[in-house]
């Protein structure tokens, strides 16, 4: 068993990050940091889920969401989407293992995976509404949001969501509030199996290192961790089975990596689209310095009346 | 004359006097292309505020962030049918003639000012033919893609794959319409005589016989002539 995390003091603790401690901040620069967090992150152990969703229960608790009543639609995966108020979602697949012709029941849990080189605040366009912290944690900030929706182009995992009614992005914070002031994410916490721990992104690596083995030695022989180097890594990182093919838990990225046309629309596009809309205006202010004014001459003037007394029949 | 004009417009009309004054635009037309003219700065404003992060100061110009990710899209709607009003009033006069050719092949001649070298030509010139199609066919690549990409309303009709490729289809356009956009406004500017088409409605005689003397002939054989007296 993992070391639970202790519960806090009942004294109020200071924050142990802020903004001092951002790396990166969307369509604008921070300061590099003077000292870095250690990295944090989630582990979710999916051969360990037994599907009780606790943690979604527990998500919504803590961040205070009230998600919609839905209608069955004949899965077990519920609601059926990411959505505004669930940061984190269940999915359920019906697997039949090929080689032992058994059926296996997987359940991941899909939500941010707080990627060490963030779509979602590579495509941002509103200064400081997605922000990054030393320890690895990708935040939105709701107040600078403007609900674009460019982070959900920008996100190789699919999940940000645009709220209907305020029109500004959610997705699941690492509870950042709640790692703040020493805790781990309240899914980690509500997990009655610990499929879900919190830790040091190292320590985390270990841990999964340990259960990795134990799944091999029971015949998982491709079981592996999950922490796509596409995307420079992840704070929220899977133990799977099939490690070797992680697109059977519903889908979850074989390679994921920021889309190239994303990369080249917030890369060379914006550059090179603001040098030929600029080189265009210089140039014609040059050309009409050169050239100078193209004028009617008074000649012109008489042609055309000769032409108009001309053309009386 | 020869063949019937195809290029001009109604309410194009030549009346003597000195100078001689050619109706070039009707209120109507000047309504309907400023209408287009506001929203189009409008939505260049909006768009490169949200294209480039030392732009996004301008989104105070439409109230914050926001509003002004709310109000672009619609502003984007106002200018598709403006725009369109424009294009069922100039598209025949847009259509292309041998002489554009011609003064294609002498572009260094448009661009020196040297008019002598040049040929007649009717209403529109093959650089004002150039601005008018190049607005028809980016506004239409604009409002396309700018549809794929209006989150609020249209983001479950495409997948997130077609809205990345909408997203740089989008900028790229936007990019060559505010340079098409530079093109259209710096020749009203460098040609002078040109603006009171658009402002007042008409030219002097010698800025048609100058720039477009086909058109002027045109329209003095079509007798479509006044007196200064009417």
């Amino acid at each position: 068993m993992f070391p639970p995390i202790p519960n806090p003091p009942v004294t109020a603790t200071p924050a142990k990050f802020g903004d001092a401690d951002l790396v990166r901040r969307s369509a604008s620069s921070v300061p590099a940091p003077a000292q870095k967090l250690t990295p944090v992150a989630k582990l979710i152990d999916v051969s360990k889920c037994i599907g009780c969703k606790a943690c979604q229960a527990a998500c919504l608790e803590w961040n205070e969401l009230h998600e919609e009543i839905g209608t069955f639609n004949g899965t077990y995966t519920n609601p059926p989407d990411l959505t505004p108020a669930s940061f984190t979602l269940m999915r359920f697949t019906e697997w039949v293992n090929p080689e032992t012709d058994n059926l296996e029941w997987l359940i991941r849990k899909d939500g941010c995976m707080h990627c060490a080189d963030p779509g979602c605040l590579k495509a941002c366009p509103a200064p400081g509404a997605i922000v990054q912290y030393s320890n690895g944690i990708v935040d939105f900030a709701h107040d600078k949001c403007i609900g674009c929706g460019y982070c959900v182009k920008g996100c190789p995992f699919n999940i940000p969501r645009i709220s209907q009614v305020d029109h500004k992005a959610y997705k699941c914070t690492l509870c950042s509030d709640r790692v703040a002031v020493g805790q781990g994410p309240a899914c980690q916490k509500a997990c009655p199996t610990q499929a879900i721990v919190f830790g040091t992104k190292d320590e985390m690596k270990q841990w999964a290192d340990g259960r990795i083995k134990d799944l091999k030695s029971r015949g998982y022989k491709n079981a592996g961790l999950y922490d796509p180097p596409g995307v420079g890594g992840t704070h929220v990182m899977y133990v799977l089975q099939h490690a070797d093919k992680p697109s059977i838990y519903a889908g979850l990225p074989d390679n994921p990596r920021i889309s190239p046309i994303v990369e080249a629309w917030k890369g060379v596009t914006k550059y090179v689209g603001l040098g030929v809309m600029g080189f265009a205006a210089i140039a014609g202010a040059f050309h009409y310095l050169v050239t100078g004014a193209n004028k009617v001459t008074a000649e012109d003037e008489e042609n055309a009346e000769k032409l108009t007394q001309g053309g009386r029949s | 004359m020869s063949a019937a004009p195809y290029d001009v417009e109604g309410g194009d009309q030549v009346h003597k006097g000195h100078p001689v004054q050619v109706d070039r635009y009707t209120v109507a037309a000047r309504i309907n292309h400023w209408i287009t003219a506001i929203s189009l700065i409008l939505l260049a404003i909006s768009g490169l505020a949200l294209f480039h992060p030392s732009l996004y100061f301008l989104t105070a110009l439409f109230g914050g962030g926001q509003l002004t990710r709310a109000i672009h899209p619609w502003i984007g709607v106002v200018l598709f049918f403006s725009f369109a009003g424009l294009f069922f009033r100039f598209w025949k006069a847009n259509l292309w003639k041998s002489e554009d050719g011609t003064w294609l092949r002498r572009i260094r001649d448009v661009i020196a000012g040297n008019e002598e070298k040049l040929p007649e030509l009717g209403k529109y010139n093959a650089g004002q033919k150039f601005v008018f199609w190049g607005m028809s066919f980016l506004i239409l690549v604009l409002i396309g893609s700018g549809l794929v990409i209006w989150n609020v309303y249209f983001s479950s009709f495409t997948s997130i794959e077609q809205q990345r490729i909408a997203l740089l289809v989008h900028a790229l356009a936007a990019v060559a319409i505010i340079c098409v956009w530079i093109i259209h406004v710096y020749a009203a500017i460098w040609v002078k005589g040109t603006i009171s088409a658009m402002t007042r409605g008409q030219v002097t005689g010698g800025w048609a016989w100058r720039h477009h003397r086909k058109w002027l002939r045109e329209l003095v054989a079509g007798k479509r002539t006044g007196t200064p007296a009417e």
